[in-house]
């Protein structure tokens, strides 16, 4: 073993702790800046500062504090996890929002101040891990340290009789043997002729707090580089339709601040179906959805298209992307024809969904081919009830009674002013109505198979039956009921996402946990066998242990070892074999 | 024929009156224990032992020099074959609990029927809420942690498991913490047969992941090991209060008080149960982060459960952190972990039922 010239320094292999660690020995009254050092240089109050910052205590505080100051973002609603939410706030509270907004409210993860307590508190973290590396090296290679004079009272001293004809060097020999076996790291001493060794043990201990704490830094690390070179995407599908992998195709997009587009691999995504499976038996749960599952096919230039699947909890990871099920509805396809019976709209409209019977709600754009734009707003039922109210309501997920309402709106639908509007909602400001509401027409009633006549001659709209075995479309309200069950093509809704640093995270948490493990549970101890001579001349095995940090096993392990070596003390009872009371 | 789940809901309501039972008789120990320290101050004579001694366990006649003596090379046999127990547990296999002074306390406590019966009683009660529990997860056909009145359900027994494990492992007799366990599990379990019964239904796919079995057992376990520290905790800072008042007052020798262990035997036994429940804690953070990759396409969105899952987190992060610091340890570092506690219980209770977010699985929306 290579001892380090210091090696003689008596604690010179404990873990570097904190001034105020309750390991560390107490600050001498005086010590350190205050009343006694009247004059603190520049130099000597950023040490202080720095010392402060890095002490125990202000990692307590700054833990607490982060702990106080993620509260707000669960009270109130973010703008990362739940933007309709803050509208919705912003809407219900108009005095008091924008005061919160000033304070960052609906940013807290992301806010000044709530970055400026996680950067302290890493700033201290690093302040603490580098010098207890450093340290810990070097404790690494130091030897355990001299065996003190007395063993007598440290912890769980024990002594054994020197077996007859066993002389005081075989057997710290042998202690030394044994001690090495059960993976302590030994060194032998004499002192005042008497032979003994000191083992320490547990270096895994600090090992681990290190692995720990540098890894947790790791995270943040990686968690920043992360968010800056991913993206996230998300994208609305219907069946039958296909979507590809580049910046323009997303409904939404969100890059990192060095997302670079071009590295965007140009694969093509398309939806067969959407197989959806509802309850059906349990009558707690009529309707409640079961499954999803999108079955997709992948095409890129170079090979043979891929079938694969996503489903909820099972995303589909393909050119470094994770494809994620996120939502699904009904898009129930619409032709609208001008007087003519030339077709001037024809497309399956995803309609959002509202309830979890699947009532939805979509709006539908004619901008060109008539004499002036149309818009109209539906409602979609897939399975219609008429409420006491007279109000339509849907009363079951699947497609049992389709039927689709639609409001017409005639006028600037506002999409030739260059500023983005949303497919899923209509402005009518600018519009007229014609059907619905107060105009005194009846709302558009269609199943599908259906079609009528736009109010005003203005054309015909058609409710398209998606069926295979389809019939010609007939005449609003004269198609018979039959089964409807693939009459309306469902869409699904999918995040398409990059995060490039993600195993890293999953590398680093793997660490904290292990060396979480290590720092908790692994005992830092040290033990000392020696032979010592009594004044009567007999001679006697000393054992005695020292815990280094928290350590219930000591005594029960300096027992243990010293009945190993040298049998058990002949009718005594050691310490730890007391009875518990009985009762 | 009762269905399995009415089974579920009768073996339950049988469960809770037998806790009741172990509740009263735990109470009445407690009483008892106020009255043998009362007696004990007025004698003042606060030593008599009680511990009877029993036979040391067996343990290898001889040690490795004994044989070193006989024959040097059967030594090395010796070692070696001993070896492998280096630095092994305690041997005293015979006696798992200290005697009540080892423990520090101040006033031997004797046998106490009402304490058997309490142990009895919350065994009793155990099988009861394991059979309901099982039967639960039988009828939904899946774990039976799916729901608000799961969770509770299973929640509560892994409390109950936790402290039956820990009153066998733990070398100091901790049951005096039936009080508080049998307590809380009864009020638990009643808030949830009231307000979260809900009847079996089918796992949405969000929750059809194994995840599910992993994440949300282990963070139930961990509530576990966070209520025994919580109590212990509690205890911790009556005993340190009667501490510093023992010198001056007498009243303070009549408190039950007197026949626990001392305030730094309940802080170490709290830190080491807080500890493994801090290891279950982690675990369920980062299983949750994988899980929420899965499901919703990101580890970690700051989604209200997630928050609340942080910040218990980092507040037991600071409770190990105070244990460790000077002028922390002790009742400061006690009251972080009753702070703990309270936020589990507050992400349990609160965030489940009132805050919006992602998990929003208590089945009664
Ligand atoms: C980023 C926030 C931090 C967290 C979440 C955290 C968490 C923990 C945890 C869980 C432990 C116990 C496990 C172990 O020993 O490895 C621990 C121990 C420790 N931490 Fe931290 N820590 C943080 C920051 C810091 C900082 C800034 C310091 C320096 C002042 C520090 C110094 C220590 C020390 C010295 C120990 C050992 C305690 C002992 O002797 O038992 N930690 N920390």
């Amino acid at each position: 073993m290579v001892s380090t010239s210091s090696s003689d320094r008596d604690g010179g292999v404990d873990p570097l702790r904190p001034a105020d660690h309750v390991d560390s020995p107490e600050p001498a009254p005086g010590d350190g800046p205050g009343v006694a050092q009247p004059k603190l240089g520049f130099v000597g109050w950023l040490r202080f500062g720095w010392r402060q910052l890095t002490s125990m205590r202000t990692a307590i505080l700054l833990l607490l504090l982060l702990a106080i100051a993620a509260v707000p973002g669960s009270l109130v609603p973010q703008r990362s996890s739940d933007p309709n939410g803050v509208t919705q706030y912003f809407t219900d509270h108009p005095d008091t929002a924008p005061v919160l907004d000033s304070f960052q409210m609906f940013d807290v993860y992301t806010s000044a101040w709530f970055s400026a307590v996680y950067l302290l508190l890493f700033v201290s973290l690093i302040g603490c891990i580098i010098p207890r590396t450093k340290h810990h090296f070097e404790a690494m290679r130091a030897r355990p340290p001299r065996t003190p004079v007395r063993l007598g009272r440290l912890a769980g001293y024990t002594t054994r009789p020197l077996p007859d004809g066993v002389d005081a060097e075989t057997a710290v020999a042998e202690a030394t043997k044994l001690l090495k076996q059960a993976r302590y790291r030994v060194e032998r001493y004499e002192l005042r002729g008497e032979p003994s060794v000191s083992a320490e043990r547990g270096y895994l201990r600090e090992t681990g707090n290190l692995v720990f704490h540098t890894a947790m830094l790791g995270i943040l690390v990686a968690v920043g580089v992360g968010g800056g070179f991913g993206f996230a995407g998300q994208r609305v599908i219907v069946e039958g339709q296909s979507f590809v992998n580049t910046l323009a195709a997303f409904d939404s997009f969100n890059p990192g601040r060095f997302f670079d587009p071009n590295s965007l691999a140009p694969y093509k995504l398309s939806l067969n179906e959407l197989g959806v499976v509802y309850e059906t038996q349990n009558q707690d749960a009529l309707g409640q959805p079961i499954d999803f599952t999108a079955h997709v096919t992948i095409t890129d230039q170079s090979g043979p298209a891929e079938d694969g699947q996503v489903k909820v909890n099972e995303p589909l990871r393909t050119h470094g992307t994770d494809v994620f099920l996120l939502g699904n509805g009904y898009a129930p396809h619409i032709v609208v024809r001008d007087p003519d019976g030339e077709i001037v709209f024809d497309d399956a409209v995803p309609f959002l969904p509202q309830d979890a019977n699947l009532t939805s709600i979509g709006v539908v754009k004619v901008p060109d081919g008539l004499d002036a734009q149309l818009g109209m707003v539906g409602f979609f039922y897939p399975t219609q009830d008429v409420l006491g109210s007279g109000a339509y309501a849907s009363t079951y997920p699947d497609l049992v009674l389709p039927v689709l309402t639609l409001n017409v709106y005639e006028g600037d639908l506002g999409i030739d002013s260059g500023v983005p509007t949303s497919v899923y909602t209509l402005d009518p400001s600018g519009m007229d109505q014609l059907t619905g509401g107060e105009t005194g027409v009846d709302s558009i009633e269609l199943k599908p198979g259906e079609r009528t006549e736009l109010p005003g001659g203005r054309g015909t709209v058609e409710f398209v039956d998606d069926s295979p075995d389809a019939p010609a479309a007939v005449p609003a309200g004269s198609a018979a009921d039959r089964d409807y069950a693939q009459s309306v093509k469902r869409f699904a809704s999918f995040d398409i996402h990059h995060d490039p640093t993600q195993g890293w995270v999953l590398v680093f948490a793997i660490l904290i946990l292990a060396g979480l493990l290590a720092s908790l549970f692994v005992p830092r101890r040290r033990m000392w066998v020696k032979v010592a001579t009594r004044r009567d001349g007999s001679r006697v095995i000393e054992f005695a242990g020292l815990a280094r940090g928290e350590d219930p096993g000591l005594e029960a392990a300096v027992a243990a070892f010293a009945d190993k070596l040298a049998g058990p003390v002949a009718g005594a009872e050691s310490t730890h074999d007391t009875a518990k009371p009985t009762t | 024929m009762p269905s399995l789940d009415e089974i579920s809901v009768l073996s339950v309501y049988s469960a809770m009156a037998v806790y009741a039972i172990a509740f009263i008789a735990f109470s009445i120990d407690l009483a008892r224990r106020g009255a043998v320290a009362a007696k004990a101050a007025d004698a003042d004579a606060g030593l008599t032992g009680t511990a009877d001694g029993q036979p040391a366990a067996e343990r290898e006649p001889v040690g490795v020099l004994q044989a070193a003596a006989t024959t040097k090379a059967a030594a090395s046999t010796a070692a070696a074959s001993a070896g492998g127990a280096g630095g092994a547990e305690a041997s005293g296999r015979g006696s798992r609990w200290r005697s009540a002074t080892a423990d520090g306390a101040s006033v031997a406590y004797g046998r106490s029927p009402a304490l058997r019966v309490g142990v009895a009683m919350t065994v009793l009660a155990w099988l009861l809420h394991l059979t309901a529990t099982l039967l639960r997860g039988f009828a939904a056909g899946r774990v039976p942690w799916a729901n608000m009145y799961e969770f509770a359900l299973t929640g509560t027994l892994i409390i109950t498991t936790v402290f039956l494990i820990v009153l066998v492992v733990a070398k100091h007799d901790l049951r005096f913490l039936g009080t508080f366990v049998t307590g809380l599990v009864l009020v638990l379990l009643g808030a949830a047969t009231v307000n979260f019964y809900v009847s079996v239904v089918p796992l949405p796919p969000a929750l059809q992941s194994a995840w599910l079995v992993i994440h949300v057992f282990v963070a139930t376990a961990s509530v576990g090991f966070f209520a025994l520290s919580f109590a212990l905790s509690v205890v911790q800072l009556m005993q340190s209060r009667r501490e510093s008042l023992v010198a001056s007052a007498k009243a303070a020798k009549k408190s039950f008080l007197a026949t626990l262990p001392d305030s730094n035997t309940l802080e170490n036994l709290a830190y080491r149960v807080t500890i493994v429940g801090f290891i279950l804690w982690t675990f369920t953070l980062m299983a949750g982060a994988i899980w929420a990759e899965a499901a919703w396409g990101r580890y970690w969105g700051w989604d209200t459960k997630e928050v609340w899952t942080f910040i218990i987190w980092v507040v037991y992060a600071g409770y190990i952190h105070a244990r460790a610091t000077r002028g922390w340890r002790g009742s400061r570092s006690a009251w972080l972990a009753i702070i703990g506690f309270s936020t589990v219980l507050f992400n349990f209770t609160v965030v489940n039922l009132f805050f919006k977010g992602l998990h929003a699985y208590s089945g009664l929306l």
